[in-house]
């Protein structure tokens, strides 16, 4: 009998196939019933219907923007890691802005039950707002789409962060603070040695949540604000009625999200302990 | 009359509330010498877990004082290294980094590998000279207590252990109580411990504390122990003392423990001091019945 991961794989490959083999099928275009002039073929031929283009199509596609992926032909065509370098400078610029602020500001809720009690009806009326409300007056205030786009994946990453580090930092076991008392630790020797290392797993869920959030909201936010990004590159294509275009961003959107929660989850392990 | 070493003077803590105020115990007075070694025995709930934490300065007394080596107690301190029954080890550092991380709090000024040598000795006095990189997670509730005592003991000269072998099967807590002799007799260091465990005190201790049952609870009796040591725990029951001890201490905790409670008096004088090993009339008492014995505790 082969390994649990083994027989994983091989289920996953079968699902795959049967899932590309049916949308293969499904969308081909009719048989032609006589040759086609020029006009007809370059207006889709006899098919009268607009049709999603079948797997073969968006994987010959997707091998030639792979192939080369940082070529640069003016504003409206550019490779696709040109696109996504863009959207995740943004994410990872927003990103670690919040983090910066959401971290210790996250400890000082955690900390003192005075603050949490005055600063928790704010987070509770912020916090559900959608980022991309935020972004006319982002734009407004800033004047400037590139660092709009910014402030919106700054708030919308900041609430995991702060709402995870504050529940970490405030049920760090009162055993472990104690530990620091008896050993006469000082307030910023307690925060590094003792509460930093104890909160450190429920901090990464919040980042690993808010990176997630993150590259899910920076594809919205290009779609309004234009010029580059991966976001921009599927409103685009969309205009350019380029839907193997569509699809194949649409996947990388996917393979990057998912690298960067690997990424996250790998941090995750590290500072990992086990009682 | 010189002060002891430690002296616990009239110690109350009250827990107020909204009708009638919670006292935990009233008017403790208990002291304790240099290099002693200080059991403590009585009921749940008379609050001996409170005055160990208002020893080890986490908690505030309502009234009295401590003063200990002529200074007054406040706060927690290097001084008093404190054994908590959970272990209270960090689970992401090693068993050497947890001693470690106690050496290095006390002495800063040490080097690495000053603070390395030092953790390393102690951990080797309480047997874990081999498991010094593993974590608390992959150590028994035996060998994690035994780290924390090794902690202890690596830094601080008075030891303060809240039911250090509560949690552990009787054939560990053995073991670690040998090994707690050992290292207490190569340090001569001050130990003040809890303990539900009649056997377990006398074997360790120099001096007993009976605390009659809260609320309102006393330390009524200082029982001297008088057995020679070393003691071993196999050859200790053969002390004539022994079983004078253990039913003096047993019959205390059935009988008199509510009795002198309802009798409620307490001038504040600090406790009896008993030795029981001189009472040679009450080797006739037959109050040694094991099941008494367990109802008590």
């Amino acid at each position: 009998m082969a390994s649990l991961n083994v027989r994983a794989v091989i289920v996953s490959l079968l699902m795959l196939i049967v899932l590309l083999g049916l949308w293969e099928a499904l969308n081909q275009p009719p048989e032609a019933s006589e040759a086609m002039t020029e006009f007809e073929l370059l207006m889709g031929g006899a098919d009268d219907e607009a049709r999603v283009p079948p797997p073969s199509q968006v994987a010959v596609h997707a091998w030639d923007e792979l192939s080369n992926p940082f070529y640069d032909a003016g504003p409206n065509d550019k490779g696709i890691g040109i696109q996504l370098a863009y959207s995740l400078m943004r994410v990872l610029t927003g990103y670690f802005a919040a983090a910066l602020i959401a971290i210790p500001l996250g400890f000082v809720i955690g900390m003192s039950p005075l603050m949490h009690k005055a600063l928790n009806p704010f987070i509770q009326v912020l916090r559900p707002i959608s980022p991309l409300a935020w972004m006319p007056l982002a734009l407004f205030i800033i004047k400037d789409s590139e660092q709009s786009a910014i402030f919106v994946i700054f708030i919308c990453s900041i609430w995991p962060m702060l709402i995870n580090t504050a529940f970490g930092v405030a049920n760090v076991r009162s055993d472990w603070i104690s530990v620091a008392r008896t050993h006469e630790l000082g307030a910023l020797k307690t925060a590094f040695q003792v509460i930093l290392p104890a909160a450190a797993p429920t901090i990464l869920t919040g980042m690993r949540i808010s990176i997630g959030i993150a590259w899910l909201v920076i594809v919205a936010a290009e779609m309004l604000v234009g010029g580059t990004g991966i976001g921009y590159y599927v409103w685009n294509e969309w205009n350019n009625l380029d839907l193997n275009s569509v699809i194949f961003s649409i996947l990388m959107i996917g393979v990057v999200g998912m690298l960067l929660d690997m990424a996250l989850g790998s941090v995750e392990q590290l500072v990992q302990y086990k009682e | 009359m010189a002060k002891p070493f430690v002296s616990i003077e009239k110690l109350t803590k009250i827990y107020p509330s909204k009708d009638d105020d919670l006292v935990v115990f009233d008017n403790v007075n208990i002291g304790i010498e240099k290099g002693e070694f200080v059991c403590i025995i009585g009921h749940s709930g008379c609050g001996k877990s409170t005055i160990l934490n208002v020893l080890a300065g986490l908690d505030e007394p309502s009234a009295g004082t401590i003063v200990m080596d002529g200074k007054e107690v406040r706060g927690p301190s290097l001084e008093r290294g404190v054994v908590f029954q959970n272990y209270s080890l960090l689970p992401w550092r090693s068993a050497l980094q947890n001693v470690c991380f106690g050496v290095r709090a006390r002495y800063p000024g040490w080097n690495k590998r000053q603070v390395q040598e030092h953790s390393a000795r102690y951990l080797e006095m309480v047997g874990l000279g081999a498991s010094l990189n593993k974590k608390p997670s992959e150590l028994s509730g035996g060998m994690r207590q035994r780290v924390s005592i090794a902690r202890a003991f690596a830094t601080s000269p008075k030891l303060l252990l809240d039911e250090p072998f509560g949690a552990l099967d009787a054939l560990t807590r053995g073991v670690i109580q040998d090994e707690l002799i050992k290292v207490w007799g190569e340090t001569q260091q001050t130990v003040f411990m809890i303990t539900h465990d009649v056997d377990e005190a006398i074997l360790l201790a120099d001096r007993i504390l009976l605390m009659t049952n809260g609320p309102r609870a006393q330390v009524a009796e200082s029982v001297k122990i008088s057995i020679p040591r070393p003691r071993n725990r196999a050859q200790i029951v053969e002390d004539p003392a022994y079983y004078r001890i253990r039913n003096h201490l047993v019959n205390f905790l059935v009988t008199r423990s509510g009795e002198i409670r309802e009798q409620g008096d307490n001038d504040g004088s600090g406790p009896v001091t008993v030795d029981p090993s001189l009472d040679t009339t009450a080797d006739t008492d037959d109050s040694s019945d094991p099941l008494a014995l367990q109802a008590a505790i």
